[in-house]
């Protein structure tokens, strides 16, 4: 016999780049494909992610992102991070991976669901109509433990 | 791989029930394993589901991630998951007697 299956995940996406999001949505995605119950969090930078004015703009970071093996004074030239976002960005489409806020509408009408940190919506003086229309609610920390009762928590 | 009887037929499936010869398939199997994956009645919407999917895996060599079976099967992703909520790919793709999808997304 195996060990139990997972039956739910609470992931937290806390950081606000292009690769600081897209694992914690494929990992929810990826829970709701196999049946499994999924709740995102989003907190702190990875708000981004469900900030109406930001959600198109998120990029990968060229400067002290030693995985892209480009040198500092190199990353640093402007307009680097928008060059290596953009070649991340047709490669994951050419792979079918969607776009952020297209990826979260199709977590969205998969089932799970998706929250916003207060103490992150109160630091970044944003308000609920800031963020975009899928966040289920804007909750406290105590809130998203009750919340992951019972299942996995994956910080991301 | 093992043989299984469905739908009073001998097929061949993997560990998971996938069928290894998508020849194997009719709609009485397709039936058959869904009933028993709690899926009874198969609606319109659901067959939709399942030929796009199977459609697509034998002109295609591989089965549509749940992306484009949303767009393109006619069925929104909202409502994939309402007909297969044990997960819409591999739940169809078994359905649809063609192996199990290895996308990640």
């Amino acid at each position: 016999m195996g060990a139990e299956p997972i039956e739910k995940v609470s992931i937290i996406v806390s950081k606000g780049s292009f690769d600081g999001i897209y694992p914690g949505l494929i990992m929810a995605n990826g829970a709701r494909m196999e049946g499994i119950e999924a709740d995102l969090f989003f907190t702190f930078f990875g708000l981004d992610a469900v900030n109406k004015a930001r959600n198109e703009s998120v990029k990968v970071a060229s400067v002290g992102n030693p995985g892209l093996h480009v040198a500092t004074w190199l990353g640093g030239f402007p307009g680097m991070s928008a060059v290596v976002t953009r070649k991340f960005a047709k490669r994951m489409d050419d792979l079918d991976f969607p776009s952020i806020p297209e990826f979260i509408e199709m977590i969205h009408d998969s089932g799970a669901g998706l929250y916003a940190c207060k103490a992150s919506v109160d630091l970044f003086e944003l308000e609920r109509d800031d963020l975009i229309d899928e966040i289920d609610d804007v909750i406290t920390v105590g809130e998203f433990y009750e919340k992951a009762a019972g299942g996995q928590i994956i910080f991301t | 791989m093992t043989t299984q009887t469905i739908a009073g037929r001998d097929v061949t499936v993997d560990e998971e029930g996938f069928l290894a010869d998508p020849a194997q398939w009719d709609d009485e199997v397709a039936t058959a394993i869904a009933r028993d994956a709690g899926i009874d009645p198969m609606t319109d919407r659901h067959w939709q589901v399942v030929r796009y999917m199977r459609d697509t895996y034998l002109s295609t060599g591989s089965a549509p991630t749940i992306r484009s079976l949303g767009k393109a099967s006619g069925v929104p992703v909202k409502e994939l998951y309402q007909l297969f909520p044990k997960g819409p790919a591999k739940l169809a793709a078994r359905i649809a007697g063609i192996p199990k999808p290895r996308g990640c997304i």
